[in-house]
């Protein structure tokens, strides 16, 4: 088969990437820019070292403590839905029970429908519990996920069914062939779901700036979209936050990478 | 394993799950369409209203601007999918090198959240000193102010919300393109077909299934567009007549006014048209989408 030349692949894709990667090597540098500087006509593309900026944001608005947020709801949110909807789906993959069908019908409906229809309700379930302005308010609502059971049981129902006979042969129960035969069998399903789990969790701000308006129980997500509104074109400063707030997920997935796009190509093999 | 157990064992399983579904999914549904229905008082609690909250929703030209500015983001997001065709194309060209990092570049900017994104862009869109203009300028082209202006600023946040989105509709398209067979290209290449000429006959036909996916997830994603809008445009700027998105209205009046049944109604006509486009888009697909 004859090869055919690369180049003018790289040259579109390079072309691209740069047009992907240009934005936020900008932000960086106005990270580090005084306020003059960050306005200038025309624009200047060099840093000038204002570190202070990054001392600023985290003097200005609770930022520290948003991080702390972020870093608890995130994680609270990726274990629990790990754990609640792996059960669900090795229920509903392994185990027989009158009205399976019809339950996982309704999982798979919930998937169809807009997330604003849930948001009044749950503030009014977060007012009663008098959990506005609190963590477990952004934690209980999400973990819980139809879309993570889903994707799990396809993982669960790709292992051989004698894995389970052999096991129940010698005395095991459901609990335990789900926790010590499949679960570490599932593991790239659960990394691939908790990548996805992290990334939402981590950027999502309508809940969170419905839910919490108090700046000291806010995630990073809603303490940036306020931030704006205390400094509306002191970009600097801005930057400074929209750094620190957005490079964990970014490390992460260069760590992580495989699993995520894993993840997101199972997305798609399943339309 | 006796059957009477294994029930129960499922049910015992799937509880927390089902519990916490029904509690903060299928109850809200209820709820939301109940409340609807209803307008919220001054001092709380809900007083039924039948159907006149959609009734001056229909006659609400706020309603009809936030419908039109949504519909035509979604045409616009929509608009830019075969750019992410063609760059899942060109990283699945044989022998390609530097493969992951390309992905890893093209995946920034759906890593990072949307918060810092759209500050990002209302730098770059700045109408006084921002690059945007700047590059404009010196093409000899007088850029407007993006995100002031009504008549810009949706235009704006769709190329933001392309900009996001094409890592990751690249990656779903490159699982496609990865999924056709070989002996397809092989047979094409003894009948003597070029390069384009196989993009065009087999690949594209046989991306098909992909491509309705990723139609069908991008348009149910931007007919809820929030984010972007909410940290682009100004509350209260002028651009938000021509900015504000549907769910932005939802928020707004739930939320910022506290009219939560008004809201809610929003919300009811939001599903409605979700359903009735994503209906529409698989009635469609028996036209375009070849299932081997």
């Amino acid at each position: 088969m004859s090869r055919p030349r690369t180049s003018p692949a790289h040259l579109f894709l390079a072309a691209g990437a740069l047009v992907m990667l240009a934005p936020f090597a900008w932000q960086l540098v106005v990270s580090l820019q005084t306020l003059p500087d960050s306005l200038r006509v025309p624009p200047k593309f060099t840093p000038s070292w204002q570190w202070s900026n990054f001392a600023d944001v985290f003097r200005s608005v609770p930022l520290a403590r948003q991080f702390l947020n972020t870093v608890v709801v995130t994680a609270a949110v990726t274990a629990g839905q790990l754990l609640l909807c792996s059960l669900a789906a090795f229920a509903f993959a392994r185990l027989r029970f009158p009205g399976r069908g019809a339950l996982f019908l309704l999982f798979l409906a919930v998937l169809m429908v807009p997330g604003e229809l849930f948001l009044i309700p749950r503030y009014e379930i977060m007012m009663e519990l008098g959990w506005l302005n609190s963590l477990q308010a952004l934690i209980a609502p999400g973990v819980f996920g139809a879309f993570g059971t889903f994707m799990l049981r396809q993982f669960f129902l790709s292992l051989p069914r004698e894995l389970d006979e052999a096991a129940s042969i010698d005395g095991a129960n459901p609990l335990q062939i789900y926790w010590h035969i499949l679960l570490p069998l599932v593991r790239p399903g659960l990394l691939a779901l908790g990548m996805l789990t992290v990334m939402w969790s981590w950027s999502s701000l309508l809940w969170p700036l419905v839910v919490n308006t108090d700046p000291e129980m806010m995630t990073l997500s809603a303490g940036l979209a306020s931030l704006r509104g205390q400094y509306l074109t002191n970009f600097p400063i801005l930057f400074a936050g929209s750094v620190v707030a957005s490079l964990p997920v970014i490390a992460l997935f260069v760590v992580m990478q495989r699993q995520l796009i894993a993840g997101i190509a199972f997305t798609g093999s399943k339309g | 394993m006796h059957s009477k157990r294994e029930w129960a064992w499922g049910y015992l399983l799937i509880a927390p799950m089902a519990l916490g579904l029904a509690v903060f999914y299928l109850w809200p549904i209820v709820q939301t369409l109940y409340l609807s229905m209803t307008e919220s008082g001054v001092f709380g609690g809900y007083t039924w209203v039948g159907t006149a909250n959609f009734a001056e929703l229909f006659t609400d030209e706020e309603m009809y601007g936030a419908l039109g500015n949504t519909l035509l983001y979604s045409v616009l997001v929509l608009a830019g999918v075969p750019l992410s065709i063609v760059v899942a194309a060109l990283l699945n060209v044989p022998g390609l090198r530097g493969l992951s990092l390309y992905r890893t570049l093209y995946f920034l900017p759906v890593v990072t959240m949307p918060a810092a994104v759209g500050l990002t862009w209302r730098y770059l869109f700045n109408g006084d000193f921002g690059a945007i203009n700047h590059v404009l300028g010196t093409a000899g082209i007088d850029g407007p102010y993006w995100l002031g202006d009504p008549d810009f600023a949706i235009y704006a946040i769709a190329v933001v919300g392309i900009w996001s989105s094409v890592g990751y509709n690249a990656v779903l398209f490159l699982a496609g393109l990865q999924g056709i067979p070989r002996h397809y290209y092989e047979a094409a290449e003894i009948d003597g077909a070029g390069r384009l000429r196989q993009f065009v006959r087999i690949t594209l036909p046989l991306l098909t299934p992909t491509t309705f996916f990723v139609v069908v997830i991008t348009m149910i994603n931007a007919l809820q567009v929030f984010d972007l809008v909410y940290l682009m445009i100004d509350l209260k700027s002028p651009a938000l007549e021509g900015s504000r998105t549907i769910v932005y209205l939802f928020y707004e009046t739930g939320f910022v006014q506290n009219q939560r049944g008004l809201a809610a109604a929003i919300a009811v006509i939001l599903l409605g048209l979700v359903l009735m486009l994503t209906a529409f888009q698989f009635r469609l697909q028996k036209k375009w989408v070849h299932y081997e």
